[in-house]
């Protein structure tokens, strides 16, 4: 199943888990199952229908440039990062 | 040059052909914001703060304004503050009221340079007179100028009114603007498997980009209410969407035209003088151009942080690194923002590091606000990271490089803030590096005239950007292509951009005309940085490349009445599968288009993935004179992973300059501070970069590990080289003379006190 894994200053939404497993073909629905655990979850990740600006969804290695469209593996993981600048 | 995986053959990838821009800059023809020339034209000057913390009691601009050859004068008042939301601009997010506050103030000035007004005048010295006539009244604060400062009880707040993040809780009161942490595994128990920890602290001050053309802005606000800009930038598109917000207008009545840039190595992604331009030209029903003077660069633009650093590393007899500790605290300046975030994620990206834990603060301080500059944050934290690793390799008598390569990260390896890296070329290019030349040379230890010489390592990471871009490419009769391009070019862009539609096109580099064009003229195109734009921007050419090709296809199906499935390209030339008698060359075809149907331009638009990243170890031979401190870079090695060299000679270039500009990090460059916060040596003759006669010829080599997110492999090369030099340098010093410094830059007190302290400590012993 896909990871998520959970920065420390959102671990309070999940009860001190460092890392949730969640079914779902897409980071939305990973993310909507996260919700039904633990809520207040989505507020920090997601803003409308986007990903939270200050934050970057790495899946697999990669920052994601499909938001929460983008696609999973069954052993996708997910980190949740600051977005990076460049010089 | 190291191949590390065959590439495909390529016809111009991989060549030096001359820059298309290359004659105009070498004679002097290619213009630059300073050169703009408008009808009606004004001159606009700012006046600035002359203290690090005050409240602006007072502003009068009465007699300015009456003031012979004055058309207007502008103040916070004409500026309202910007909503305070996040806005994303390209890879950065900024808070669009600190990013107003940060230009014009309101109320309170939060750094010394903060401007409190500014004129539009007939000319330049008529406006830099009516300054004067500006009477300010301000009651002087104190200032917060350390990190350390900051953090104190009872510390002065730079912004009252913010609320603070601490992994996760809002405070207010404070000026930690934000506190983070990654953690894997168990570093206690990894702490408990080391024999060998390391345990130091690390500090250093503000350094500048150095760039040598001005900040400069020239903006007219038309009747129509639409304004036009002209500015040295490395991102139209950014300046466009900042604007907006604090201009209060919609984007798309803002055109951008990005100027020629003279550097920017990340100091010229934000805004600065674009704004007043525009206001004053509202006011003044003119034109206005304002150029910024060198002590503004040095005191208003943005610098990289200054802050401490604390390490902490274990390793095993093996040489395997058990466990490591980083906690990193980053000068935002005036407003929160320092890239404290990718310092942490870059500290121990090198490593393969099974227990780990990095805390980064943000912290206010009562100094110009930070801005990206080349690997952003990379640099400080890699000098306390691999100066702790070469005492590590020391105290475990391992060769630095070995050690290196043995903790090294691969493919499959989790970097300490989580995600797990794809095909990278770390060990690939440490490998090149151990079998260079200069690694295997002898470095005779003491010269005849007593001075001491060193060797030292190190290595760095910086991700490299993916990000948007569109590319529009338009076909010329004479089969030679027009390339329109958003991406401000500064270190030789058009031609690595060029080259990946000529490789695609069949043309030589030079039959491919590029060129740089205003917001209203090309599709989205982020910033020209982040290491991402011959990656990203060369994408989006390869795809307009062969959407131009598929075209022509439907033309020579046309042409010859087929259809254009039985149509192949190759080598320049399209051809018939099923007729060998039918074939035509790109220039024929290209002659032929206004009778197979007209003009023919295609464009390609992408939204890049990331490169992997890229990795970057650096080799240096040092020379101190222990009578003096000074040291000299005596030869110098620099290797780099940069999946696929589009212009080799570019690469090496920026691979050069990178290790330069760490040089002079190393060992000169400093922001020297008053304890009224005021920069003491904001000339280039008192803030020292190093220049040619510094140094010696700087060695590059280019590991080639192709990035699989790039039809041709290209990974970005202008961050990584800037990383490992510091942490090099300051382990060719203790190389040299028994000493490790902890402050940059290891300017020649610094090095002689420490030299001196060893010196006597082996007295006593």
């Amino acid at each position: 199943m896909p990871t998520l894994f959970i920065p420390i200053h959102m671990r309070r939404h999940t009860g001190g888990a460092d890392r949730v497993e969640v079914g779902g073909a897409t980071l939305r629905e990973a993310l909507n199952e996260a919700g039904t655990l633990h809520p207040a979850l989505i507020n920090e990740v997601v803003q409308g229908d986007r990903i939270r600006p200050g934050l970057a969804a790495v899946i697999d290695g990669e920052q994601t440039v499909e938001g929460l469209r983008s696609k999973l593996r069954s052993d996708s993981e997910i980190h949740f990062l600051r977005p990076i600048s460049g010089g | 040059m190291t191949t590390t995986e065959q590439p495909q053959e390529y016809k111009v990838i991989g060549t030096r052909p001359i820059r298309h821009d290359g004659l105009d800059k070498v004679i002097g023809k290619a213009l630059y914001g300073g050169d703009m020339k408008l009808p009606g034209l004004v001159w606009g000057a700012v006046l600035r703060s002359p203290h690090a913390h005050a409240d602006i009691k007072r502003i009068d601009t009465s007699k300015a304004s009456a003031a012979p050859g004055v058309l207007a004068v502008m103040t916070g008042a004409d500026m309202p503050v910007a909503e305070s939301i996040e806005l994303e601009t390209g890879e950065e997010v900024t808070n669009l009221a600190h990013a107003s506050l940060k230009l014009m103030a309101h109320g309170r000035v939060t750094y010394k340079g903060h401007p409190v007004a500014a004129v539009a005048a007939v000319d330049h010295n008529t406006a830099l007179e009516a300054l004067k006539l500006i009477d300010v009244e301000y009651e002087v604060l104190k200032p917060v100028l350390t990190v350390d400062e900051a953090v104190a009880e009872g510390a002065p707040l730079v912004l009252p009114d913010h609320v603070g993040n601490d992994l996760g809780e809002k405070r207010r009161g404070t000026n930690v603007a934000d506190h983070f942490r990654h953690e894997f595994g168990d570093p206690a128990k990894g702490f408990s498997e080391a024999t060998v920890i390391v345990e130091r602290e690390f500090s250093l001050t503000m350094v500048h980009q150095g760039y040598i053309e001005p900040h400069n802005a020239t903006a007219l606000w038309k009747s129509d209410g639409k304004i036009e800009v002209w500015t040295s930038t490395q991102g139209a598109f950014g300046v466009r969407s900042a604007l907006a917000p604090i201009l209060q207008v919609p984007e798309t009545d803002i055109k951008v035209t990005p100027m020629e840039i003279g550097g920017g190595f990340g100091g010229k992604i934000n805004i600065y003088l674009e704004p007043l331009s525009a206001i004053l030209s509202k006011k003044a029903g003119r034109p206005v151009k304002i150029v910024m003077d060198r002590k503004s660069i040095f005191e208003a633009t943005g610098p990289t942080p200054g802050g401490r650093i604390r390490v902490k590393m274990g390793a095993n007899d093996a040489g395997e690194i058990t466990a490591a500790e980083v906690d990193l605290y980053y000068e935002a300046g005036a407003y929160p923002g320092s890239p404290v975030g990718a310092g942490a994620m870059c500290s121990l990206a090198c490593y393969r590091v099974p227990n780990s834990r990095i805390d980064g603060w943000d912290i206010l301080v009562n100094k110009p606000k930070t801005a990206a500059y080349r690997a952003p944050g990379a640099t400080q934290a890699a000098f306390a990271v691999e100066s702790v690793v070469d005492e590590v390799c020391r105290r475990l008598g391992m060769d630095p490089i070995e050690f290196r390569l043995l903790n090294g990260v691969k493919e499959g390896d989790r970097r300490a803030d989580g995600p797990v890296y794809p095909r990278v070329g770390n060990l690939e290019q440490l490998q090149a590096l151990k079998e260079s030349p200069h690694y295997a040379s002898q470095l005779d230890k003491v010269t005849e005239d007593g001075k001491l010489r060193g060797r030292g390592v190190a290595n760095g990471f910086w991700f490299n950007g993916g990000m948007q871009s569109t590319v529009t490419i338009n076909v010329n009769s004479d089969g030679e292509v027009g390339l329109v391009e958003g991406s401000v070019d500064i270190g030789g862009t058009r031609a690595s951009v060029a080259m990946q539609a000529a490789e695609v096109l069949g043309l030589r580099a030079e039959e491919v005309h590029p060129v740089v064009v205003d917001t209203d003229s090309v599709g989205y195109t982020d910033v020209t940085g982040g290491s991402r734009t011959a990656n990203a921007t060369g994408y989006a050419a390869y795809l307009a490349a062969h959407n131009v090709i598929t075209a022509m296809k439907e033309r020579a199906a046309i042409l010859w009445e087929i259809s254009a499935d039985d149509i192949q390209f190759a080598d320049g030339v399209f051809s018939s599968e099923s007729d060998s008698e039918l074939s035509i060359s790109f220039k024929e075809l290209a002659g032929k288009l206004t009778e197979t149907g007209g003009p023919l331009a295609a464009s390609g638009s992408i939204r890049q993935r990331g490169s992997g990243g890229g990795f970057g170890a650096h080799l240096v031979d040092v020379e101190v004179d222990p009578e003096t401190g000074k040291v000299d870079v005596i030869r110098y090695t620099a290797a780099q992973d940069v999946g696929k060299a589009i212009h080799p000679s570019y690469v090496e270039g920026q691979i050069q300059g990178g290790a330069t500009q760490g040089i002079g990090w190393a060992l000169n460059e400093e922001y020297f501070w008053t304890d009224e916060g005021t920069m003491q040596n904001s000339t280039f003759l008192d803030y020292r970069m190093p220049t040619s006669l510094d140094l010696p010829m700087i060695d590059t080599i280019l590991t080639e590990v192709p990035n699989p997110t790039h039809p041709f492999g290209v990974r970005g090369v202008g961050e990584t080289p800037i990383i490992a030099p510091v942490g090099a340098v300051a382990n060719a010093i203790a190389d040299a003379t028994g000493a490790r410094l902890t402050e940059a830059p290891m300017k020649p007190s610094r090095v002689l006190k420490a030299v001196k302290a060893v010196e006597e400590h082996n007295g006593r012993s």
